[in-house]
């Protein structure tokens, strides 16, 4: 069943890249893209949203980078980018790049060494100049330094092997800043290698990006531009790309309701459904009763009837699994048969309800004795639609939950405090890897931990499936892991969500990335037939 | 009249002084600050990275301090520096001005141009089918939000004409100029055209039935000029309060015309700016849209003197 899913997987991929390659590409023109909202900055490093990744990762290049054209990220989709090759030394203990000659920034200035080494230093906060916000500093906590051999040599020198810092290098996430332009000019006038030049970002109106002519693969890009209007209200932007106004929307922001309004209205548009590895899970206040009590999160948890949350609010069209993104488009994902075992993802919700409301009598609730709770979430619809959905099924297992609306603003400082009993909350991964996902979420030290869950046994086991390189014994560690996390209702994951992206027929060369929202968006291949 | 204008300008600045006051406390009241949600969207929070970026800010010092430093500034013309886009904030509010102004302005000549003399043919012509219908379009224009009617505007558009007026910051020809401002100008201007139109009927009406009409008419006066001469002239004063008053609410109607026409003004700005809890901006900001209304009710004030030759302003 695997074997014939991989196999899917990489005909869609050649059918994608063959895509790209069957017509002529032709140059010229500027590609016009609505913008969900405003970036807070233009500095990748300093943000975790897509919405700074998709309009300024074109500015940028990476050492390496997941091939743009093939739609699974996986270490064998990865290409060198500034980099002309990588090798491993015997211990795995070093990862070292050969850097390309000759490419110039776009002030004009020299790209070297000293550029990756600052960008790492700066990412592991070990320079002077500091990034104002450093989200991922956690993804290099095993690289000890970055050290350079003259001009055009890098290495990582690792305190153990971690096959994944190639997938993490690899990432959207990840570009190669200049030394010579400070931290605050990045998040306002970025400077890149890469084959579109910044030229202006207006706050709340648009972001403009201009051909590179200078861009050290020659004959790329094909466009000549691309205009990003930032359009918050979703309706006016779906109406504006109907209108052809836009030749794109924002990559997998159209919501599978709203597809079938733009199939109707625009049926030349070429639209897709994919995953977007963004998971919809609960966080549960562990240190606090009643949650601290297994048998109360592990009912919560036989409650779930995952499978309405998908047809309720995406038309059957999302995907159910644990902590990793589930196959075909996950590499990572227990197989069914294992993830069935787990108490809550058994096919007969009647039966695990029964259990659960056995479990909640054993703490001492049931019918005459309700628990009152209250299911906190951001104010955004996304967030608050499924906790309303949850609040109703946890019903059935006599807990009467209120919905407590929290504003952005203020969301993370009452997670923080753990001034909250329930919560529902939305985990995006940016690599399809668990030490992103693994370390990020779970580990006892990470500030994105927001349960605290910390288990050494599980924290030994994480280190373990880090340094595998054998990918086969690796996975068996992670299906493992995964399954434990989901017993011990850690973050119970709900669902994984999968979202629509539009473009114009004319528009070629586009590739919706099935396992990460965060990867794809260089757009050097993008062109338009007309 | 000198000592009463002295007087009253004296007043705007004191009124001026305690919105500022308002304004930059109930901006700290409200939880979470801009370090607070910039470190939410990356979803951690490192405290010394977190203390550093409140000092960089100035976040970290007292709210007096803050005032003070905010109202020094203003009166030096020094606005600060936006927190989101590290841009000086006068840069980033400037040029959206004029385009909050052009819309408001359109809406309120729309406001008047429909609502005034639609207002007028529906009390000369009261109890009538065509007063019915004109009252029933006011009422509609009053009962219609316009964020509803705006995107039913662009849903006709884009399905009728299969294209839409979005703003373009560059307009090519004169009637896409008038298309991006006008439609959305002609959805928040028909609230206020509503206002208007029943307000100038209501006040016509009182006003067709004093004895210095009958006499008008006894004397020959043909129906437009009692009507529009006579008539309209006395009528005029309530409509004038009421567009001054529309005015000032006119921002209220903008965010969300704005925000659905996708228009980059002040309006919307200042709900993002609000959302980021970007101080320089919403101070500013509310700031001037006070110095706006303020201005606003002197001028209607001033307005009545104008044109009703019985009001005087005694010193």
């Amino acid at each position: 069943m695997r074997r014939a899913q991989a196999f899917a997987v990489a005909i869609l991929s050649l059918l994608a890249a063959s895509d790209v390659t069957s017509a002529t590409e032709k140059q010229g023109g500027i590609l016009r893209v609505y913008h969900r909202d405003s970036p807070a900055s233009a500095s990748i490093h300093e943000e975790a949203t897509y919405s700074t990744n998709v309009p300024f990762m074109p500015v940028f290049n990476n050492l390496v980078i997941y091939k743009q054209d093939v739609a699974q990220n996986s270490l064998q989709s990865i290409v060198p980018d500034l980099a002309e090759s990588w090798a491993w030394s015997g211990d795995n203990k070093t990862l070292s790049f050969k850097l390309r000659q000759g490419v110039k920034w776009h002030d004009g200035k020299p790209f070297t060494s000293n550029d990756v080494k600052c960008t790492f230093d700066m990412l592991m906060g070990k320079s002077a100049q500091k990034f104002r916000k450093n989200p991922r500093k956690s993804w290099y906590d095993q690289v000890v330094d970055v050290t350079t051999n003259g001009d055009f040599e890098v290495a990582f020198n690792l305190k153990r092997p971690q096959p994944a810092l190639l997938a993490l290098l690899a990432s959207g996430y990840t570009p190669v800043y200049p030394c010579h332009v400070s931290p605050g000019d990045m998040r306002t006038k970025p400077v890149g290698t890469g084959p579109f030049k910044f030229v202006e970002f207006k706050a709340n109106e648009s972001i403009k990006l201009i051909r590179n002519p200078d861009y050290w693969k020659k004959a790329l890009p094909h466009l000549d531009g691309i205009e990003f209007t930032i359009i918050p209200n979703r309706s006016t932007a779906i109406l504006a790309f109907v209108a052809g106004k836009f030749d794109m929307t924002f990559p997998t922001e159209v919501s599978i309701p709203l597809l079938k309004d733009v199939k109707t209205q625009a049926p030349n548009a070429v639209c897709v459904v994919e995953p977007i590895n963004v998971s919809t899970n609960i966080i549960v206040n562990s240190s606090a009763p009643p949650f601290d009590s297994l048998d109360i999160r592990r009912a919560m948890a036989l409650a779930l009837d995952r499978k309405a949350f998908v047809s309720i609010l995406f038309e059957g069209q999302a995907d159910i699994g644990g902590t990793m993104l589930p196959a075909p488009a996950g590499l990572w994902a227990m197989p069914k048969e294992m993830l069935e075992t787990i108490p809550g993802y058994g096919p007969d919700i009647n039966a695990n309800r029964e259990e659960a409301r056995k479990l909640m009598q054993k703490a001492g609730y049931g019918p005459n004795k309700h628990l009152q709770v209250k299911v906190s979430t951001r104010n955004i619809p996304i967030y608050r639609d499924p906790a309303i959905i949850l609040i109703d099924q946890l019903k059935s297992i006599y807990i009467d939950a209120d919905l407590e609306v929290v504003e952005t603003a203020n969301w993370f400082s009452k997670v923080a405090r753990k001034d909250y009993t329930l919560g529902l909350n939305l985990t995006g991964n940016a690599v399809d890897d668990p030490d992103q996902s693994f370390y990020e979420n779970y580990s006892c030290n990470s500030e994105r931990n927001y349960t605290n869950y910390c288990n050494a046994e599980i924290e030994k086991l994480f280190d373990q499936q880090s340094a595998e390189t054998d990918v086969s014994k690796r996975k068996k560690l992670v299906w493992d892991i995964d399954k434990k996390l989901q017993e011990d209702v850690a973050r119970p994951i709900i669902f994984h969500g999968r979202q629509g992206s539009c473009w114009q027929p004319y528009v070629k060369g586009i590739t919706i990335m099935v396992n990460s929202s965060y990867n794809g968006y260089r757009y050097e291949d993008v062109w338009m037939d007309k | 009249m000198f000592a009463y204008i002295v007087r009253r300008l004296v007043l705007m600045l004191v009124t001026l002084f305690g919105i500022s006051v308002i304004i930059f406390v109930l901006l700290r009241i409200v939880p979470g600050n801009i370090v607070d949600i910039l470190f939410d969207a990356a979803g951690f929070v490192d405290k010394a990275d977190k203390a550093n970026l409140e000092r960089e800010l100035g976040l970290d010092q007292s709210i007096v301090v803050q005032y003070l430093h905010w109202i020094g500034g203003l009166l030096r013309g020094d606005l600060g520096y936006s927190y989101v886009s590290e841009k000086p904030a006068l840069e980033e509010i400037l040029p959206r001005i004029p385009i909050t102004a052009r819309l408001a302005g359109l809406a309120l000549l729309f406001s008047a141009m429909f609502g005034i003399p639609l207002g007028v043919i529906s009390a000369v012509n009261q109890g009538t089918r065509l007063d019915y219908a004109l009252r029933v379009v006011s009422l509609s224009g009053l009962s219609l939000p316009s964020f509803w009617l705006g995107l039913l505007i662009l849903m006709a558009s884009v399905s009728l004409f299969g294209t839409m007026p979005i703003f373009n910051p560059n307009p090519q020809t004169f009637g896409q100029a008038l298309a991006i401002y006008c439609v959305p100008a002609l959805a928040v201007g028909f609230r206020s055209a509503a206002l208007v139109m029943r307000i100038t009927r209501s006040s016509m009406l009182e006003i067709l039935r004093q004895d210095y009409i009958r006499t008008a008419r006894a004397k020959g006066a043909s129906e437009t000029t009692v009507n529009y001469q006579h008539a309209l002239k006395n009528a005029i004063l309530p409509v004038i309060t009421v567009i001054g008053i529309e005015a000032a609410f006119l921002i209220g109607g903008l965010i969300v015309t704005e925000t659905v026409f996708n228009i980059p003004g002040v309006a919307r700005f200042l709900v993002e700016a609000i959302r980021w809890r970007d101080y320089p901006i919403v101070q500013n900001l509310v700031m001037f849209i006070a110095v706006v209304v303020v201005v606003a009710n002197f001028t209607v004030d001033m307005l009545y003197a104008a044109l009703d030759p019985r009001i005087r302003y005694t010193d």
